[in-house]
């Protein structure tokens, strides 16, 4: 018996929607195997990780409010990829949002209009754009890979927010910690429910993905940046513009991140910190996969990602396990994505036998 | 002068050899037309495994063949998922490399606050009793010597041996080289294979050689650094020796720096080495003759023989 991969006529549409599923099925049934193998009882640990983090309202407004930037970034980033413009730098594009935004806010401490946020939104998309922008103009003048060079920045930025954190913008009353003063009120999204943390950073995250599925489902520029992703020889032939692609495509992702760098510094931090971010730049690019770089798919891969954050929090608390353990199941749930993602290609036949070898050089 | 000369060449060099393994191994797996941009997530569960394995048996040589065979199982996944099930080579690429960072960080937990003894430099006999070019090229740790000879045999077997041919020509059209009987997806297994052995190898240097401790990320980028080298190498191994010691070099520069007094942020300084890679892939992309003659025709390009 032996497995042989059979192209498809056509790629699977039921499997391309199953395959995230079957992926999150996958990396639980992981995730029971690694409880037992540390030595956990993996029914109590699978409770502590998946559904104890979600069984309060507390924990479900967490649970939306860590999925905002995640959709957020996933959903900029979708429009990039779907052109096969690989932005992987999202984390340091957060971090530029998030210096922009919180340095506008520290700038202004007596704000009081309620403006001021709207400002400081667009100081971080400002932020994140400009840092998206180096890697797509060095890959349209100089033909730079984008990937390696926007990874590069994620580097300089964290490098750049240290600086300013341990430096000039280091409160002064601050017992020397590496963080700024708090920002005013005015420069902090207003609670949606209290006594949770949710805040409106949600709302923006939310109409944010609305715009990003108009523009990839609705607009001829996302059809054209479609079209340049399938077949770039057709979009070339079609006169699509490859630079504009590689624009909008890195900007978006880049945009995005600046918000969603906004979002963390003017939500549940309040402050620059040197670490504005537990990865959310990173993760992003896995929800955006899982969601199939469709805004709708995103929403719901952000929810899954956001509760892996939870459960590593929870871990730590009630199972005594690193809560590093959240970066472990995120790498699987990928691995087991994109495994799955050969059956929307192919089928996979048993095989009785194989065949001889001289048949299969001549097929 | 002479004073300062030997310890920056001596620390330049130690800073570049893990770049030096991991973009050879990444140079073998690219030239056989297999893209793997996990090379960061392989160095540090390299890293890891090797101090552990270092911790737990007192020996530094358990602990590089422990760093060998983690980076060897992570390229496995790899393999299988771009290789065997065809995915998308920059998607599986980027999974290893965050699985990766996620497995060491939570397997080093418990070792976060181990520290080991550096092993000793061994110089070579007769050849480190040369004035001047004795101490700075030959009295280096094992691994630096071993990362030389490493150079050597990829070269000689890229371009000097039968099988290098095979595997450079797999690189270019995986049809041809099947159609003429050869197994193009087990060769680019077995290279991908060795691109994560060597990968391992040069987080095993770094943790129980170069730091040598456990930390979080340790690696720093250097994985996505090694894959830059290659590009800047135009896959050709003696540039990658030239290329890594430039950055070891960049990276020392601000331990110098500081030592002397310079007063530039620090931050500024540990920047550098991230944006001379930016800088140096500017260069040597700007001309795309270069890259095109270069790089292999079927890098990153799934193959399945039957389709």
């Amino acid at each position: 018996m032996r497995l042989r991969l059979e192209a498809r006529p056509a790629p699977s549409r039921a499997m391309r929607y199953l395959s995230p599923l079957v992926a999150t099925a996958l990396t639980v049934v992981a995730g029971f195997i690694v409880f037992s193998g540390l030595g956990r009882e993996p029914l109590a640990a699978f409770h502590a990780f998946f559904v104890r983090p979600v069984s309060s309202l507390n924990g479900l407004a967490e649970l939306v409010l860590k999925a905002s930037p995640l959709m957020l970034i996933a959903t900029g980033l979708a429009i990039g990829y779907r052109a096969n413009v690989w932005n992987i730098g999202a984390e340091g594009q957060l971090i530029l949002g998030a210096i922009f935004g919180g340095g506008l806010a520290l700038a202004f401490p007596g704000a009081e209009s309620r403006w001021f946020l709207v400002l400081m939104v667009l100081a971080g998309a400002t932020g994140g754009l400009l840092w998206a922008a180096i890697p797509a103009l060095l890959r349209n003048r100089f033909n730079t890979n984008e990937i390696l060079v926007s990874l590069m920045l994620v580097y300089v930025a964290t490098l750049l927010l240290s600086y300013l954190v341990h430096g000039p913008w280091r409160d002064p009353q601050g017992f020397n910690f590496p963080q700024s003063r708090m920002f005013a009120d005015a420069a902090l999204y207003p609670i949606l429910a209290e006594p949770t943390r949710l805040n409106a950073g949600f709302l923006v995250a939310l109409g944010a993905v609305a715009c990003g599925w108009l523009f990839i489902e609705r607009s001829f520029l996302g059809y054209q940046m479609r079209v340049a992703g399938l077949a770039e020889a057709a979009a070339r032939y079609a006169g699509f513009s490859s630079g504009r692609t590689v624009w909008i495509g890195m900007l978006a992702g880049g945009a995005a991140a600046g918000i969603a760098g906004v979002g963390e510094v003017a939500g549940p931090i309040g402050q620059l910190t040197s670490s504005v971010s537990p990865g959310y730049g990173f993760a992003a690019i896995i929800v955006a996969f899982v969601g199939r770089l469709n805004p709708v798919g995103i929403v719901f891969a952000s929810l899954l990602m956001s509760l892996l954050y939870l459960g590593g929090e929870s871990a730590q608390m009630e199972l005594r396990l690193p809560s590093a353990i959240t970066g472990l199941f995120q790498g699987m749930l990928l691995f087991f994505l994109l495994g799955s993602d050969v059956l929307v290609h192919y089928r996979v036949r048993l095989l009785p036998r194989a065949p001889a070898p001289r048949e299969e050089a001549a097929a | 002068m002479t004073e300062l000369l030997v310890p920056i060449v001596v620390a330049t060099l130690a800073a570049g050899t893990p770049l030096v393994f991991a973009a050879l191994g990444e140079l073998v797996a690219e030239k056989s037309g297999v893209l793997n941009l996990g090379v960061e997530g392989m160095m540090l569960v390299g890293a890891i495994a090797a101090f552990a394995a270092t911790v737990a048996s007192g020996s530094a040589w358990v602990g590089v063949l422990a760093g060998m065979l983690a980076g060897a199982a992570m390229s496995f996944v790899f393999a299988v998922l771009a290789l065997t099930l065809q995915a998308n080579q920059v998607a599986a690429g980027l999974a290893l490399s965050l699985f990766g960072l996620g497995l060491s960080a939570f397997a080093g937990k418990p070792l976060e606050s181990v520290a080991l003894q550096a092993p000793q430099a061994v110089p070579v006999p007769l050849l480190s009793e040369i004035p001047l070019l004795g101490p700075m090229l030959f009295s280096h740790q094992p691994l630096v010597y071993l990362s030389w000879l490493m150079a050597v045999l990829v070269s000689l077997f890229l371009y000097r041996s039968r099988a290098g041919l095979v595997l450079r020509a797999v690189g270019e059209s995986p049809a041809s080289a099947t159609a003429i009987g050869y197994p193009a997806i087990a060769i680019r297994y077995l290279a991908t294979l060795f691109g994560g052995a060597m990968a391992g190898i040069a987080g095993a240097f770094l943790s129980i050689v170069y730091t040598p401790m456990w930390v979080e990320g340790m690696t720093a980028g250097r994985g996505w650094i090694a894959l830059a080298l290659v590009v800047f190498a135009t896959w050709r191994p003696a540039r990658v020796l030239a290329g890594a010691y430039l950055f070891g070099g960049v990276t020392m520069l601000q331990f110098f720096a500081q030592g002397a007094g310079v007063a530039v942020a620090s931050q500024l300084l540990s920047s550098l080495p991230y944006l001379a890679t930016i800088v140096v892939l500017v260069l040597i992309s700007r001309n795309p003759h270069t890259i095109r003659l270069n790089a292999p025709v079927s890098l990153g390009k799934p193959y399945h023989p039957d389709a």
